[in-house]
């Protein structure tokens, strides 16, 4: 249980070997440090964590809260919170402070958690890299020649410096599980309507789903535990909140897990190694390896981006200057002022999905690309469907490739949008998936694995990746040379 | 020449629904409160929010299809319409597009012509733009307050035929409450298509003109339009499909945009709300609870309380009057009730607003008590309505208003001997009323009631006096 922070310093606070203020205050300190080298934050409040801190130690002195009482965590940039600029990372919502909270994040104050910052970005949640915040690139805290991944660059990067005990960050097509993957950190995306979207800033409304990154397999699953569950203020959320935390047991014995050589095509040496290696881990744990297919699969990319960037294209029609954020200094008219706020607040990536979704949605066009992608979209459903009744989890990579170069995707966004193959399936067919380290490459970054269940069947995801965990193969630990 | 073109009309008519909340949050529906306090994070789209479907706008919008012999939808689904205005905080309204919850109705006119329904969907009203000194503002009050979308066919080929379909779904909305449908405030509102053509020939090119709040006003740019698009085919030249507004100050029809320039809405499936399917029980239930239809309440005060054909319409006309008269109707002597309604309290009534309102100081079982006397002899005609004008303009119960001697009443016997003693002494009139001056017998029903000082009901005593002369 090594990697596992959140009921290490929970005990630390009960035992009362420190308290959260102290706690809090060491956080805060390190990312005085550490975050101008990472840029993982993009907003600290330190005041605020200081409060929340000081009340979880009261509860904690009277015997009250839970694991997560009092524990740091930290916040992506498009999870609504009251009174506090939530921006998406976008100049065009800056100054932006949402008059309500997430419902997850009233649900982690509840639990008497204590909220840091907020962490970085690509703009609206579209990106692989981080690189396209307006408030400036991540870095990889491994090496930071490397982008952290993305969209949730700067939670994986935050966790991995350990700046942050865990991150909320939010899955569209692997936004929690690439950037888990390329900063050696476990990234969960739930099932979609596991948690609720409700505070959730919209990108691709049927593909966004909110899930946390953490140290380990049990703190992940301790902050889904804390999350989850039907939320009357989002009619596609449903599910239960029966804990999964407390059932890891490491037993994987009979367990059956699906292999389809489709999500093995073009992924590099280093990282196909890692994860065949785990395959067999798992193999000698006992557990069944099956053979399946998903010729599908290969569909599953270009109806993402269809999707996505079509309901990308509806969802950021409001940003028009008119009630919040950002408003062009000088217009002409109503018209004009809306023109060149959107012209002036969004950036390139941005703009070219809206363009995209904004084409496939368009009347001549609607039947060929947008219905399409739905037809399509179905049948990968029923493909899954297929596949479960074979096996009860499928091992995949996460990405082909560790952690690109900086600046290595705005010259290659073919490749970059190619290099999301291995996430989008599960997004488009509303599965929980994690993503978990399962090696380094020859640069020392990390590699990571995926690992993909049915709906609603976290418990069995959470459990067989833990299994892998326990038995501690694979270190990707990291020591910044801070320490508390 | 005009006359030789035919007429096409179909209606597209938004109806904001009078349900508690919103469609998509709690925040209240009421008209006039002080601008954007009837809001939430819902209903002004903020980033991040999300909508809820209120069931109850559904059961409201099966209600219209019911009482328009809609078919309901076993699945329906609420799409996004995407378009730019100030006033539409999310840059798209929730509508519905392919799956709509009602089709496939009609509306049947007073000549028994059926003006078919296409469908009928819900949707989200926007914002209201404010200009005031030389700003926009915006009130976000109205916007999600839930509307329904009742789309005709292009049946209807008059003016006046527009007119009573309209009126029609006015009165029948209202009837079933779901709607107050007050054009003045927006509540109810139309887009009219309109074109023309020759007989035998197909249809001509439509115009759309958006937004008529008004049915006079729409009479008036249906009547435009119509002259417009016949002396333009006239002249040899083609009407031009385009959407057009009317102008109240030159009584004209003027180009908004034309068909190229029409926005493209690239509708497609709101993935934040899932498809809803739509119970039999659920209809059913909906069904249970419809009151009777204006068509069917008329025809019933005619049938079963002998109400004149006129009576009856000028009744169910009014919403409220209609539950007024219903309520004194269960009580005894509906004709009588709807004689006191419509001859005492409607005629006083000025305007259409005081009818549609229909505010009064008195309760049905009050004025129902009054009838009840009246229909038991106790008092006549003339003093019942005497006492209702006390009783509308005070609120108290007839009983405050008549004496122990308006209320003695005459008895049978003492007519007879009135009647005879008037015959005895107007010799003259008895013989001008057997010469054939049938007016002569008011002379002699004058003497009657002057004598029982208006108490004695003067159409029993003319029968009476007539009876007398005769034998
Ligand atoms: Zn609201």
């Amino acid at each position: 249980m090594g990697a596992g922070k959140i009921r290490k310093y929970s005990e630390l606070l009960r035992s009362g070997a420190t308290t959260s203020v102290k706690l809090t205050e060491e956080y805060l300190g390190k990312i005085e440090v550490l975050n101008p080298e990472i840029n993982a934050y993009v907003a600290v409040n330190a005041e605020k964590a200081l409060r929340a801190a000081k009340a979880a130690d009261e509860r904690i002195a009277r015997g009250e809260g839970d694991a997560l009482t009092g524990i740091p965590f930290a916040i992506k940039d498009n999870i609504a919170t009251k009174g506090e600029e939530t921006t998406c990372c976008s100049r065009i919502l800056k100054g932006y402070k949402p008059t309500y909270d997430a419902t997850v994040y009233e649900k982690l104050c509840a639990h008497g958690a204590v909220v840091l910052g907020k962490n970085n970005m690509d703009e609206f949640a579209m990106g692989s890299s981080t690189e396209t915040s307006c408030y400036g690139a991540a870095y990889n805290p491994h090496n930071r020649g490397y982008v952290p991944g993305g969209s949730s660059g700067g939670g994986a990067a935050a966790v991995a410096a350990g700046i942050a005990t865990y991150a909320l960050g939010s899955d569209t097509g692997g936004s929690i599980r690439q950037p888990a993957a390329f900063c050696g950190v476990v990234g969960l995306k739930p099932t979609y309507g596991a948690v609720s979207r409700y505070g959730l800033i919209a990108y691709g409304s049927s593909l966004d789903q909110i899930g946390p990154i953490a140290a380990s397999v049990e703190d992940a699953a301790i902050v889904f535990d804390a999350i989850k569950g039907a939320d009357k203020r989002d009619q596609t959320s449903s599910g239960g909140t029966e804990p999964t935390a407390d059932k890891l047991d490491g037993n994987v014995k009979g367990l059956r897990i699906g292999i389809a050589e489709e999500y093995f095509d073009g992924i590099s040496e280093d990282t196909l190694k890692a994860v065949r290696k785990a395959i067999d881990f798992y193999a000698e744990a006992g557990a069944e390896i099956v053979k399946v297919s998903l010729p599908m699969l290969k569909d599953a990319l270009p109806v993402y981006y269809i999707i996505a960037c079509a309901e990308a294209s509806s969802n950021l029609g409001r940003y028009d200057g008119i009630r919040y954020g950002y408003r062009a200094a000088h217009y002409d008219d109503v018209n004009d002022m809306v023109m060149r706020t959107r012209s002036e607040g969004f950036g390139r990536e941005v703009k070219r999905r809206i363009m995209l979704g904004t084409y496939v949605l368009s009347s001549g066009y609607f039947d060929a690309y947008y219905k399409k992608a739905l037809r399509l979209r179905e049948s990968i459903v029923t493909a899954f469907a297929g596949i479960f009744e074979k096996c009860d989890v499928l091992i995949a990579p996460v990405a082909p490739t560790t952690a690109f170069p900086l600046n290595y995707t705005a010259d290659n966004m073919i490749e970059t949008y190619m290099s999301d193959i291995c996430t989008v399936p599960v997004n488009i067919a509303g599965l929980p998936a994690i993503s978990l380290p399962c090696g380094k490459d020859g640069k020392g970054l990390p590699v990571g694995m995926q690992i993909i269940g049915k709906k609603f069947d976290e418990l069995t995801v959470l459990r067989t990746a833990e299994a892998f965990e326990r038995a501690a193969l694979v270190d990707v630990a990291l020591d910044m040379g801070v320490t508390l | 020449m005009k006359s030789d073109y035919k007429l096409v009309i179909g209606l597209e008519t938004h109806v904001e629904l009078q349900t508690k909340s919103k469609i998509f949050c709690s925040c209240p529906t009421a008209f006039g409160a002080e601008p954007n306090t009837h809001c939430c994070p819902v209903c002004t789209g903020e980033p991040g929010s999300l909508p809820i479907l209120n069931k109850e706008v559904l059961a409201y919008a099966i209600r219209a299809g019911l009482a328009t012999n809609c078919k309901i939808s076993k699945i329906t689904h609420l799409d996004r319409k995407n378009y730019v205005y100030p006033d539409l905080p999310k840059a798209y309204q929730i509508s519905q597009f392919d799956e709509p919850i009602c089709v496939g109705g009609y509306v049947e006119l007073a000549s028994g012509k059926r003006i078919r329904i296409n469908h009928i969907h819900v949707e989200e009203d926007a914002g209201k733009l404010v200009h005031e000194d030389g700003y926009t503002y915006i009130d976000y009050n109205r916007g999600g307050v839930p509307l329904i979308e009742i789309v005709s066919e292009p049946d209807i080929t008059d003016i006046a035929e527009a007119r009573e379909y309209m009126e029609k779904l006015q009165i029948t909305m209202r009837h079933i409450g779901v709607s107050d449908c007050k054009m003045q405030e927006g509540s109810m509102r139309c887009d009219v298509n309109i074109s023309v053509h020759k007989e035998g020939e197909p249809f001509g090119t439509r115009t759309e003109i958006k937004n008529m709040n008004s049915l006079s006003f729409m009479e008036k740019a249906l009547a435009y339009e119509y002259s417009r698009q016949c002396d333009v085919l006239d002249s040899g030249e083609k009407v031009i499909q385009e959407t057009r507004r009317y102008n109240e100050g030159t009584q004209t029809t003027e180009s908004m945009r034309s068909k190229e320039d029409a926005q493209d809405y690239r509708y497609f499936p709101e993935p934040d709300i899932l498809t809803v399917e739509v119970s039999d029980e659920f209809v059913d239930a909906i069904q249970a609870s419809m009151p009777e239809l204006p068509d069917v309440l008329g025809k019933r005060y005619v049938e079963e309380y002998g109400l004149g054909t006129t009576e009856a319409e000028l009744i169910v006309k009014y919403k409220k009057i209609a539950d007024f008269f219903n309520a004194c109707a269960r009580e005894g002597s509906p004709k009588l009730a709807a004689n006191l309604i419509l001859g005492q309290i409607f005629r006083g009534m000025q305007t259409e607003e005081e009818k549609e309102a229909f505010e009064l100081k008195i309760t049905p079982s009050q004025l129902a008590a009054l009838v009840k006397l009246q229909d038991e002899g106790k008092i006549n005609a003339q003093i019942a309505r005497q006492t209702l004008q006390k009783m509308l303009a005070e609120g108290k119960d007839a009983s405050a208003y008549l004496t122990a001697e308006d209320l003695a009443g005459v008895d049978d016997s003492a007519i007879d001997k009135l009647c005879a003693e008037a015959v005895a002494s107007n010799a003259r009139a008895v013989n001008d009323y057997k010469n054939g001056k049938l007016q002569a017998i008011k002379a002699l029903v004058g003497y009657v009631m002057k004598a029982t000082r208006g108490k004695a009901d003067a159409a029993a005593v003319e029968s009476k006096l007539i009876a007398l002369i005769g034998g």
